[in-house]
């Protein structure tokens, strides 16, 4: 693993313009300043709640959106405002998978079509045919080669999840972003897709952007976290990191709601209070302040960036960050990792009866 | 997504009834939407009915001149002989016998079954053009519309208002009789393809409004689905985009209104001539037939009762296939 990086982003932003009439009366900062970097071979989960940018920044990383403001930089080439033509190589190495399976194969066209839609579309001609090389992909994710001539509605959520993972690998990307894959999919059945998914970056080298919502496949499937909030990312790091010690309070307690990666004690889960800031106008300064127990202020009016913590890989965009906390923090909290400072934290919120 | 009953029963019974060569083929036999489609329209009565009504009309139009040899008598051939001195056909039931199987118009004395099956021909032949023009240009303007938005969406759009707000009945009246004047004169004889080409033309200019905002609508729905983002994330142009992704998924609407258009030019055509802008006297035609017709409505019923019957049976069987259609490729719609 080299350390230049396949795909960096910096100050990535995609902002809505709202229309009443003709008058534009605001504007949805769906996506507000995103910088990261993936490396070949790396995957990275990207996780928030519904509705904090994470498909928005998957569009824009292929371009099916157009950004704003930013750049993105792929292979050592700026792509942020290419044209169709200019994209056309770089499309190869990089390709999308889905959400929803039932929406995202053509039902008028045969697997074989669906599959070798990429290769026809960029006038790739494959040694043995068009037709040997979309077989040899179904059976790299598993599917029978023989199902070729098959329509989409002959096949259950995860094959057909499948088969969009082949079309995906068609033109030999360097980089998926895979959209929230498997959500769609039958709890029994995300297991085999995120497995298969595994198996061929393995195999492939690929490198992934993986956006779930779903913390314990991340988890499973993702070497890097970004943690993103309201068009922002607040947390990024490495998966131990996150998991073991997140220190973003937002992090803390979306790790905390999922039952079985909680460690932090008695206290059991978090429960944020009110609701995600609309985007239209997100709050001043730390975007999360609205609803952390932390909140000074500080956080009302200076942003925080996005620092890397303990000289690692790990990057907090917060004032008072977990691990730190007793050193920062003006009331001198304890560190919040040991029981004590747990209970402490649950009384600032809300304890969920259990 | 869940299979219709009837798609279900469709599937079993094409598995098991048509499938000789074993398990081992059953394994990769994929049915399209469309054959799915085909076996749904093939198990109702009305479309199978109405269909074969279909191909018999359009076989007894397309063969004409070999019913003309066959039945030894042009459209254009008189028998004054037959008719009586006041120019009505002598017989029964407008002289219909064994040598004229519909009887004979009165005055003219043409032959009333071979001018049908002439008119059969030219108003199939009108109804046929127009409704695959209209669809052509509806199809093109109405997938750009959709797809691209933007000003081109709203031009579009502006063009089938003020399409739409174009009275069709006074345009026609006025620009057909303006058009044969301007290119033929006052005295010139007018051709039989003239006349026709007008009326496909004023058709044309008028029917693609409904095919365009059908398409272009179906082309929003369909435009931000995944496919078609998916196309558009490896690269695909435009061409690629509306004539292999999208145009696929809208063809059973744009079946159905193709289907239901036909006969809706069948009439206009013959309302057109009977208003007397339409196709002149020479040219056989269902409309121009009944307009004659009436003066005998008392005098020689059967005049006015074949013509009428044949558009009649005409139409109704075009509607009826249109709905069965619509039925057998969108199960899940409802009337």
């Amino acid at each position: 693993m080299t350390d230049e990086p396949l795909l960096r982003v910096r100050g990535l932003s995609k902002h809505f313009p709202v229309r009443q009439g003709l008058r534009a009366t605001g504007l949805v900062r769906a996506v507000d300043g995103l910088d990261f970097d993936v490396r070949p071979g790396e995957t990275l989960g990207l996780v928030g709640e519904s509705g904090c940018g994470k498909t928005t920044t998957g569009r824009m990383l292929v371009r099916l959106l157009e950004p704003t403001s930013g750049s993105i930089e792929f292979d050592g080439r700026d792509i942020t405002h290419a044209g169709r033509r200019e994209l056309r190589p770089l499309r190869q190495e990089l390709q999308i998978i889905f959400q929803d399976p039932y929406a995202s194969l053509n039902p008028r066209h045969t697997v074989g079509r669906i599959v070798a839609m990429p290769l026809q579309v960029n006038g790739i001609k494959p040694p043995g045919g068009i037709k040997a090389r979309v077989q040899e992909l179904l059976e790299l994710v598993g599917l029978n080669p023989e199902h070729y001539n098959r329509y989409p509605h002959e096949f259950s959520g995860g094959q057909r999840q499948r088969i969009g993972i082949a079309r995906a690998l068609a033109l030999r990307p360097k980089l998926i972003v895979a959209d929230e894959p498997v959500s769609a999919l039958d709890v029994s059945i995300q297991a085999q897709v995120v497995n298969l998914l595994r198996d061929l970056q393995r195999e492939l080298g690929l490198a992934f952007v993986f956006i779930a919502h779903d913390l314990a496949v991340v988890r499973h499937f993702c070497q890097r976290v970004a943690v993103m909030y309201l068009g922002r990312i607040v947390e990024i790091g490495d998966r131990a990191d996150i998991y073991e010690r997140p220190q973003h309070p937002y992090t803390r307690a979306l790790l905390s709601a999922i039952p079985d990666v909680t460690q932090l004690g008695p206290a059991g889960r978090i429960r944020l209070t009110g609701d995600v800031p609309t985007p239209l106008d997100p709050p001043s300064g730390c975007r999360f302040r609205t609803r952390c127990w932390k909140a000074q202020d500080i956080c009302a009016t200076e942003e925080p960036a996005l620092i890397p913590r303990d000289g690692g890989s790990q990057a907090t965009a917060c004032h008072f960050p977990e691990g730190e906390a007793a050193r920062t923090s003006p009331e001198g909290e304890a560190d919040s990792t040991s029981p004590e400072a747990a209970e402490s934290t649950a009384q600032v919120v809300e304890e969920v009866p259990s | 997504m869940s299979l219709s009953p009837v798609e279900g029963v469709a599937l079993a019974e094409i598995e098991s009834g048509t499938d000789p060569v074993g398990p081992a083929a059953k394994g990769v036999v994929g049915r399209s939407p469309g054959q799915l489609a085909w076996l749904r329209l093939r198990r109702d009565r009305t479309a199978v009915v109405s269909g074969v009504l279909l191909i018999f009309f359009l076989l007894l139009g397309l063969s004409a001149p070999l019913i003309e040899m066959a039945y030894g008598i042009g459209p254009r051939e008189q028998f004054q002989n037959m008719l009586d001195g006041f120019g009505m056909p002598l017989g029964y039931a407008g002289g219909v016998s064994g040598e004229h199987w519909f009887g004979l118009e009165p005055n003219l004395g043409r032959d009333i079954f071979i001018r049908l099956i002439y008119g059969l021909r030219t108003s199939l032949f009108i109804a046929f053009a127009a409704a695959l023009i209209t669809a052509t240009i509806g199809i093109v303007l109405g997938a750009l519309a959709g797809y691209l938005g933007g000003w081109l969406d709203a031009v579009i759009n502006w063009i089938t208002d003020l399409t739409l707000a174009m009275p069709f009945l006074i345009i026609a009246l006025a620009l057909t009789p303006t058009i044969t004047l301007r290119f033929y004169g006052e005295r010139g004889q007018v051709s039989s393809a003239f006349g026709v080409g007008v009326l496909i033309a004023v058709f044309a200019i008028f029917g693609w409004t409904s095919t365009a905002r059908l398409v272009r609508g179906q082309v929003i729905a369909l435009r931000e689905r995944e496919f078609v983002e998916a196309a558009r994330a490896s690269g695909a142009g435009l061409g690629h985009m509306l004539f292999r992704q999208l145009l696929p998924n809208i063809w059973a609407p744009i079946l159905v209104s193709f289907s239901l258009a036909v006969p809706q030019f069948i009439t206009s055509e013959a309302a057109l001539s009977f208003i007397g802008v339409g196709l002149s006297d020479e040219t056989p035609s269902f409309g121009r037939m009944i307009y004659d017709s009436l003066d005998f409505l008392q005098t020689d019923p059967a005049y006015v009762f074949f013509p009428g019957i044949m558009i009649f049976a005409l139409v109704f069987a075009f509607n009826l296939f249109g709905d069965a259609l619509r039925d057998a490729l969108d199960p899940k719609s409802s009337r």
